[in-house]
């Protein structure tokens, strides 16, 4: 075992316990950042603004008609049990689409497997990652919420597409 | 009994079967569309090929042998189809061979050239035989880069079946299941090759009382229910065994159920009952009044109106109005929609806390649903278990037939009734009006349960555990589907995935929980206000006293009947023989 002897060489010496000349040393590394770039973002006046790549917000992609058939696949896989699908019958030529779809944010681990499982390619991570709610009621997202137009969802698509 | 072979496995079997029937009967599975135990054999999926041979003869006859001793098995140079080859002495099989399971992948290549491959949209994904196929048995991947022929996709073929064209593999189970099941022969192919469809007859509907069974045994998505359609994916709904209460049959069903609904009632294989089939009757029509316009607590009238209470409550309440008549002025209605633990226990109460003899039950007798096959004529579920166990007045009880009078001239002044509908009997019901005291052991808010004075939130067949005495003597065996406040602990794993794991603020979890009890529990609370304790705990109690209070119930437990798959009433020592049930395939959830 290594353990250090409080020998005479171990002490500080007299300018070591007076500590000034470390402070000195600290301030001069203060004051060389000073003139150094800066990276703080001065958030929420300031939005960042991610790559394809980032996990925000799952959404559902809103073409003229709707994309999701409401398989439930997502549902299925989601592990942290946060989505909710109805599906119900139309005339249209898909058959089924969902009457309700509901995604608890308070659940969502952002893990992205809703999206990978999609057959229809319906639900994606969108680049949404301003999440305030008030009550656990407005966590829940219905239809409403979660359809975003697809040109703004243009992005994770091209994204997505890169990996497929 | 001949001897044969299976992949290595000595089988001793009966003369005349197939090869794919020795198979199954000996826990074995041959792949296979189109072939189903109860319809004749028509070959034409071409799954089941399998390798068969048989030993080599010498010219004398006799079978040569190899060095070890073994007999020298010469094949057959093209496969044959199991399902329509009938076992010989000494036949050799080989079902998982190269050249086999070359020969299933190719036919699953070619089973899937023209489907469309719509699983996300399709009800039948997740129970799929073509899709559990396609993980077990294909390669995954198609050759077939031409357009797939399409179909219409959306026909209706009566009153409850959706039929899609373009997913039908062409197996014809729906053709010999209107033949030679339902009796009604309308459906048949048209065209040849690719092009070869399933169509009805001009004019004609399939609409027979049976039409329903077509579902569970397409083997894919092609034939839908239109009831069903959509409501539900498989994997998110909990199937527990039950018996379907629409007539005295006793169907063994499964009940489906999400987010503590019942969405779906399917049939449960039972060879001595209803083996693969149900009526569309029991599947429709007994499955909304449980989840609809139920009594979810206990009530008590106050001022022309019913007032939700407390149970202690209601309890009290009873106890007390109760004790208002003398013995004989009280009628016990048991019934016939009940398990035979609640009318037990009914019986039980008025023979020994009310001290009456006036106990009967309605029956319903409706000779035109009796048909040939699975509908008899008895439309309760239970009435055979009833007056087993006691629902019968005795010698100076009063008889439901005498009910009217009776309560005309005031003899009977009140009515405990563990049942809601008695609409058949309208003169009763206008009488009722008259009644001092009406207690009810209410499901659903019925006409009858309006007019009550007391009313108790029963369980319905779904939510409780217990036993019906079907009309050919036999006692089977149900357990609950759904929760409610009482079982929910018993329900445990056994509820839907959501269910199981949904919390306070999931917004699937808000439905209330329905605060009903079972029939016994009701009547074991209310004898504990008359000072009369019995030590019940479960279900499972009630019936370990009937089977030792009634000799035709002894040696009976509700796992024997479980692993029996029911038992016949004084027959308990002597049940039918168990054999594997046929399961057209396995990955189903639950």
């Amino acid at each position: 075992m290594n353990i250090t002897k409080n020998t005479e060489n171990d002490r500080m010496n007299f300018w070591e316990k007076i500590y000034l000349p470390e402070i000195a040393r600290g301030m001069g590394l203060t004051l060389k950042q000073v003139f150094k770039p800066k990276f703080t973002r001065q958030y929420p006046e300031e939005v960042w603004n991610p790559e394809g790549s980032y996990r925000g917000r799952p959404v559902l992609v809103k073409e003229e008609g709707e994309r999701c058939v409401a398989c439930g696949l997502c549902s299925r896989v989601c592990p942290a049990l946060a989505i909710e699908v109805q599906a119900s019958e139309t005339e249209k030529d898909k058959e089924r689409y969902p009457v309700k779809f509901e995604i608890n944010m308070l659940r969502c681990i952002f893990c992205g497997f809703c999206e990978e499982v999609c057959p229809e390619e319906a639900i994606v991570m969108s680049k949404d990652y301003h999440l305030v709610f008030q009550s656990q009621e407005e966590a829940i997202l219905g239809k409403d919420k979660l359809e975003v137009p697809i040109a703004k969802l243009q992005d994770r698509l091209e994204f997505l597409r890169q990996y497929r | 009994m001949p001897n044969i072979v299976i992949d290595g496995q000595k089988i001793e079997t009966a003369a005349g079967k197939t090869v794919i029937e020795a198979a199954y009967e000996n826990g074995m599975q041959i792949t296979h569309f189109c072939w189903h135990p109860e319809l004749s054999i028509s070959g034409n999926c071409r799954m089941c090929l399998v390798e068969i041979g048989m030993p080599k003869r010498m010219p004398d006859g006799s079978i040569q042998n190899d060095n070890e001793g073994n007999p020298v098995i010469s094949y057959f140079p093209k496969l044959q189809i199991a399902c329509a080859t009938t076992i010989a002495e000494g036949m050799h099989i080989n079902t998982k061979k190269d050249n086999v399971v070359k020969a299933q992948e190719a036919v699953m290549e070619f089973l899937l050239i023209n489907h469309p491959l719509d699983c996300p949209i399709c009800d039948e994904a997740g129970q799929c035989k073509l899709q559990e196929y396609g993980y077990k048995y294909s390669k995954g991947e198609s050759r077939f880069e031409e357009e797939k022929v399409h179909a219409p996709k959306h026909q209706s073929w009566g009153p409850t079946i959706v039929f899609d064209a373009e997913r039908c593999i062409k197996c014809s189970r729906c053709i010999r299941f209107g033949q030679e099941v339902a009796k009604q022969d309308v459906l048949t192919f048209v065209n040849r090759g690719d092009h070869v469809k399933i169509e009805l007859f001009e004019g004609t509907q399939f609409d027979n009382p049976y039409s329903m069974n077509v579902i569970d045994i397409c083997p894919v998505g092609a034939l839908t229910s239109k009831d069903f359609r959509f409501k539900s994916r498989v994997w998110d709904m909990s199937f527990n065994d039950s018996i379907c209460p629409g007539c005295a049959r006793g169907c063994n069903i499964k009940i489906g159920v999400r987010n503590n609904e019942i969405l779906r009632i399917e049939p449960r294989t039972n060879p001595y009952v209803n083996k693969y089939w149900m009526c569309d009757y029991g599947r429709l029509s007994q499955y909304k009044f449980v989840n609809e316009d139920r009594v979810t607590e206990p009530m008590i009238r106050w001022k022309d109106e019913l007032i939700p209470c407390s149970w202690d409550e209601a309890y009290a309440k009873a106890e007390e109005s109760l004790k208002k008549f003398m013995p004989e002025e009280i009628m016990f209605i048991g019934s016939g929609r009940t398990a035979n633990e609640g009318n037990y226990i009914l019986s039980k109460f008025a023979m020994e806390v009310i001290k009456s003899e006036n106990i009967d039950l309605f029956s319903d007798i409706d000779e035109s649903f009796k048909d040939d096959f699975l509908k008899v004529s008895d439309k309760k579920p239970n009435c055979r278990g009833a007056v087993e166990v006691g629902i019968i007045p005795e010698k100076n009880g009063v008889k439901v037939q005498n009910l009217h009078d009776k309560m005309r001239f005031k003899n009977i002044k009140a009515i405990y009734i563990i049942t809601d509908q008695i609409v058949q009997f309208r003169p009763i019901l206008d009488e009722i009006d008259d009644l001092e005291l009406l207690i009810v052991h209410a499901y659903n808010l019925t006409s009858l349960t309006k007019k009550a004075d007391i009313v108790f939130a029963a369980s319905t067949y779904a939510e409780i555990e217990g036993t019906y005495v079907n009309v050919d003597k036999r006692v089977q065996h149900l357990t609950p589907a759904l929760v409610t406040a009482e079982n929910l602990r018993f329900m445990g794993m056994k509820m839907s995935r959501l269910d199981k794991f949904g919390a306070s603020n999931d917004r699937w979890t808000q439905h209330k929980l329905r605060n009903t009890l079972p029939h016994w529990k009701i009547l074991t609370k209310l004898a504990e206000q008359f000072n009369v304790k019995w030590n019940y705990k479960s279900a499972k109690d009630v019936f370990k006293e009937i089977t030792e209070k009634i000799p035709s119930f002894a040696g009976m437990t509700y796992e024997k009947l479980d692993e029996y798959q029911g038992l016949t009433l004084g027959k308990a020592e002597q049940p039918d023989p168990k054999v594997i049930n046929y399961e057209s395939h396995v990955m189903k959830p639950n």
